[in-house]
């Protein structure tokens, strides 16, 4: 058994001509917050729907727990308990708590051909799973469009958790939210750590990331640019380094020339 | 301050949370998608009661009637809503309707097909092209209102080509006397209670005609298939899990493909499920009338789509209800009817459904904003 829960290995995604990643490689323990930061366009987004089984890679293997896995689809991926959350939380907002909950996933009762959906179950599970996150669900019956941002970010983790994910993938779980709604999702990705699962957190803003993350993966361009262990970069570096600190830097210098040249 | 404390001394002793506000039953009801048909039928009972009261309406003989149209109606569209739920439409309802006329009657009358073969052939077709409707709908990304559009067309032209060919004419009578001795054709075709509407005629508590036998002889299959698929439906919207994919599929398709919901599958049997629901009709139709006309079922896909739409389904999906589409097929069968019984011109019949549409329509947009916004 290698020390790693999964691992991604040389990962490549092709669209026609256009490379969309290559040669990614990540690896994740249990109870490791991986943050994967980038800005608009590194590959993200690819990135993700090909950890969730969206995508097949056109190149490298996804190892878990010792295992070579092959995705045909993104049940695949969360039956073998990698979960993930995408930025718009597959929560459907007429919808009440509980549908939301087990949408895609019912628990039923009752005999074969005329199984029902357990609504009372569901109800009290969904209840039951929010207060422990310290969100009292006023009413599991009512709407998600009635719940805060910071709140829906919630459900929709605390569902990838209930439903066996070992492997959280969360996709920009912060960039909607304000300070405090922000943090209230953020100590709850690390609680979750905390109890052994692997977080891969995909994120541009380094202050949420650099505060709860073990690890550090810059994508650029569809290429990663490294894995970094929190003690060996600092909060600046990570900075430059995904928000293309050259080009800042280049910037910076043409400005000052423009501005030379308007003096003279 | 007195307040106050006594709403933390009213949770400490309930243990319930002060943030629950307390709803009023209205409150509840406003969230329900019927609401609107609901209160719709009462004030359409209501008006006929005072316009039509004494008119014979609603003795037995006019309330089978106009519940026999409203059943016809809803028949197709509890299937239109369960679709519309489901995030999509079906135009093709209609044409289906006549399409399935025919594939019972050609081959019972001109192939010698016993009754109960063709309805089986009748209905294996429609599972055809609720199919076909739905694949072209998923595999494609096309709006269903352009496939189903030109399934409409299709079917339609289909129809009349098909019997025209075979029959040189564009009816197809001839099917009553087959009706009987088959094991399937009762079905469709048998009034129940037959013997309560004849106990009721003994007992001079019903209309009678002039040889002693009750004017309204029972409930129409029509009725029986309604109160079936009403209920059958809403089983499977608020009971079960395939109900919950159902609103998933409509309310975000993307979102519910993500949680692994089987968005292509749950779509494709709903359009199996209005063609299906329109074959039903035709049976019924058919077997009553006794001949298929391939014009049957004109522009019954648009007022099925009214009455779901009445009865609270949202256009964008997602939202709605079996039971309120069934309000709405009786909101717009008992004015249809009923309007014989006033002195009102029925040329102002569609004046009325279009009117009522908007309504509907303005007042669940009302809804929806009310649902998902009472932070």
């Amino acid at each position: 058994m290698s020390e790693y829960l999964v691992q991604f290995n040389n990962i490549s995604k092709f669209f026609g001509k256009v490379i969309a990643l290559k040669d990614v490689t990540m690896r994740l323990r249990k109870g490791e917050i991986m943050c994967l930061l980038g800005d608009n366009g590194a590959g993200k987004s690819t990135l993700i729907k090909t950890l969730a089984g969206v995508h097949k890679p056109d190149e490298g293997e996804i190892i878990f727990e010792d295992k070579k896995i092959i995705f045909d689809s993104p049940r695949d991926a969360l039956d073998i308990g990698i979960g993930t959350v995408y930025q718009d939380l597959a929560l459907v907002s007429l919808m009440s708590v509980t549908r939301n909950f087990f949408m895609g996933r019912e628990p039923q009762k009752g005999i074969p051909f005329f199984k029902t959906f357990d609504v009372e179950k569901a109800n009290k599970i969904a209840a039951e799973r929010m207060g422990q996150i310290g969100i009292d669900v006023r009413d599991p019956s009512q709407a998600v469009g009635t719940m805060s941002g910071g709140e829906r970010q919630c459900l929709a983790i605390s569902r990838a958790i209930y439903f066996g994910a070992k492997v959280l993938v969360l996709d920009e779980p912060t960039s909607a939210l304000g300070v405090h709604q922000a943090s209230m999702v953020l100590k709850y990705i690390v609680k979750a750590a905390s109890e052994g699962l692997a977080v891969i957190l995909i994120t541009h803003n380094v202050h949420h990331a650099y505060p709860v993350g073990n690890s550090f993966t810059v994508l650029n361009r569809g290429r990663s640019m490294g894995t970094f262990q929190k003690k060996d970069i600092s909060r600046e570096k990570l900075l430059s380094m995904m928000a293309g600190g050259e080009e800042l830097d280049k910037l910076e210098v043409e400005l000052k020339e423009m501005d030379r040249v308007a003096r003279t | 301050m007195s307040v106050k404390s006594q709403s933390i001394q009213s949770k400490k002793q309930t243990g319930q949370d002060e943030r629950l506000k307390k709803i009023s039953p209205l409150r509840v009801l406003l969230n329900r998608p019927e609401l609107g048909a609901l209160g719709g039928s009462i004030l359409v009972f209501i008006f006929f009661g005072i316009v039509a009261g004494d008119t014979g309406m609603f003795s037995a003989y006019g309330a089978l009637n106009f519940l026999d149209v409203s059943a016809n109606l809803g028949i197709i569209a509890i299937a239109a809503a369960m679709l519309m739920i489901g995030g999509e439409f079906d135009l093709s309802i209609g044409s289906m309707i006549g399409f399935a006329g025919i594939c019972i009657a050609i081959p019972a009358i001109y192939w010698g097909w016993p009754l109960w073969m063709s309805i089986t052939f009748a209905f294996a077709m429609a599972v055809l092209i609720g199919y076909f409707n739905g694949i072209m709908v998923v595999r494609t990304g096309l709006p269903s209102f352009i496939v189903t559009l030109a399934m409409l067309f299709i079917l339609r032209g289909a129809t009349l080509a098909i019997t025209r060919l075979i029959t040189g004419r564009t009816q197809v009578p001839g099917l009553r006397v087959l009706i009987e001795d088959d094991p399937i054709a009762w079905i469709f075709a048998t009034d129940t209670f037959q013997w309560l509407f004849t106990w009721l005629g003994k007992m001079k508590l019903i209309a009678l005609r002039t040889d002693g036998t009750p004017l309204a002889t029972g409930i129409p299959p029509s009725v029986i298939w309604f109160i079936a698929l009403t209920l059958f439906a809403t089983w499977i919207l608020m009971k079960t899990r395939y109900g919950n994919w159902i609103f998933a599929s409509g309310g975000d398709k993307v979102g519910a493909t993500n949680v692994g919901v089987p968005v292509g599958r749950v779509k494709i049997s709903l359009f199996i499920g209005t063609a299906v629901a329109s074959t039903i009709f035709a049976c019924i139709q058919v077997l009553d009338a006794g001949s298929a006309d391939t014009m049957r079922g004109t522009l019954k896909e648009l007022e099925a789509i009214a009455a779901a739409v009445v009865g609270g389904c949202l256009l964008t999906g997602g939202y709605g209800s079996a039971i309120g589409a069934a309000l709405g097929a009786i909101i717009f069968g008992t004015v249809s009817m009923g309007i014989f019984y006033t002195d009102v011109d029925t040329d102002w019949f569609k004046v009325f459904l279009g009117a009522m549409m908007l309504i509907a329509v303005v007042f669940n947009n009302y809804i929806r904003r009310k649902v998902t916004e009472n932070k």
